[in-house]
């Protein structure tokens, strides 16, 4: 796969070297045009800082807030964003594509 | 993820090596697969196959939802001539994604003040290059237009699996080099592979020009290839 800027899985391994809660979010399947391509993934700690994209920025905000959740009860998430989910209105992907973001704790 | 696996992956990523981490999307478990070694892991057929066309994505041949992510090592860029096109191709190259090297036997042209941060080797391109065994993964590209320096690199590409050859020079040295390529023994089909004059025709002009004609074909040549 092609090399983020921002690497991700490095990001993770430091803050977990620094203690902290980390989860890791990972695009799984894309339909029709969508911003990030299937492997993408997007780093949070538990403070909410994050490093790393699952999306052209449209669904960030959904996913960090589902991986804080991820950091304190331990399960995993598997997300669906798309114009034909209702969380789209929320979120919206402005590009009309739909993607699933499978969201870990990293322990 | 378990705190293992990730440090594994990072360490397989440091050592070059491919390596594809499969997650049960319902149960979370996971497991590495080394793609191209020895082992018989569930689900190693699909993370070859996955590795080697660089996509990441779910099966589910094994009666479960399997996310396969493909670690691959960068791809490669080998530069040779550390002429001053070389210079913001490389730092374009390294932002793309590719691990750069830069072969000049000049050691005036090929000076770390030239190429911060970037492998240079100044050894002539035939030893360096089979010593780099450019692979279905690396891109490769001579710039200085000398066949002394030029023409034993292109050998040794148009003799590997290198997914891209380039080669800077007008359409008239252009056509005398495939000529003697030629009289060196390599037919038709193989100089064809050779891209030049180097680069999309977007009208470049200066050097950083120039490298963004050069680095978009490449990417041209990388994600349109028949699959």
């Amino acid at each position: 796969m092609t090399a983020d800027l921002d690497n991700v899985l490095e990001q993770a391994a430091a803050w977990r070297g620094a203690g902290k809660g980390v989860a890791l979010a990972t695009v799984v399947t894309t339909w029709g045009s969508s911003p990030r391509p299937v492997g993408s993934q997007l780093v949070v700690d538990d403070s909410g800082k994050f490093v790393g994209s699952v999306s052209g920025g449209c669904i960030e905000g959904a996913v960090v807030e589902q991986g804080l959740a991820a950091i304190k009860d331990g399960k995993t998430r598997l997300l669906d964003f798309g114009v034909t989910n209702e969380q789209a209105w929320e979120v919206g992907l402005a590009c009309g594509g739909k993607v699933q973001v499978f969201v870990e704790r990293v322990a | 993820m378990k705190d293992a696996t990730l440090q594994q992956v990072l360490a397989d990523q440091a050592a070059k090596r491919a390596v594809v981490l499969a997650t049960d999307l319902a149960s979370g478990e996971e497991w590495l697969i080394y793609p191209f070694e020895a082992g018989d892991d569930r689900l190693k057929k699909e993370a070859e196959d996955a590795a080697r066309r660089d996509k990441s994505g779910v099966v589910e041949t094994i009666g479960a939802k399997v996310f396969l992510n493909v670690y691959n090592p960068p791809l490669r860029l080998i530069i040779v001539g550390a002429v001053h096109i070389a210079q913001p191709l490389a730092r374009m190259a390294a932002m793309t994604g590719y691990d750069v090297t830069v072969i000049d036997p000049r050691a005036a042209f090929a000076s770390e003040e030239r190429f911060p941060g970037v492998t240079v080797i100044t050894e002539w391109p035939d030893d360096a290059m089979t010593a780099l065994s450019p692979d279905a993964r690396t891109a490769i590209v001579t710039l200085t237009h000398d066949p002394k320096i030029d023409d034993p690199a292109l050998e040794v590409a148009l003799r590997s699996a290198a997914f891209y050859i380039g080669a800077l020079g007008s359409k008239k040295t252009h056509s005398a080099r495939l000529h003697r390529l030629g009289e060196a023994g390599f037919g038709d089909n193989d100089v064809a592979r050779i891209c030049g004059p180097v680069g999309l025709a977007i009208g470049a002009k200066s050097p950083a020009e120039i490298a963004v004609a050069v680095l978009a074909q490449i990417t041209e040549r990388l994600r349109q290839s028949p699959a």
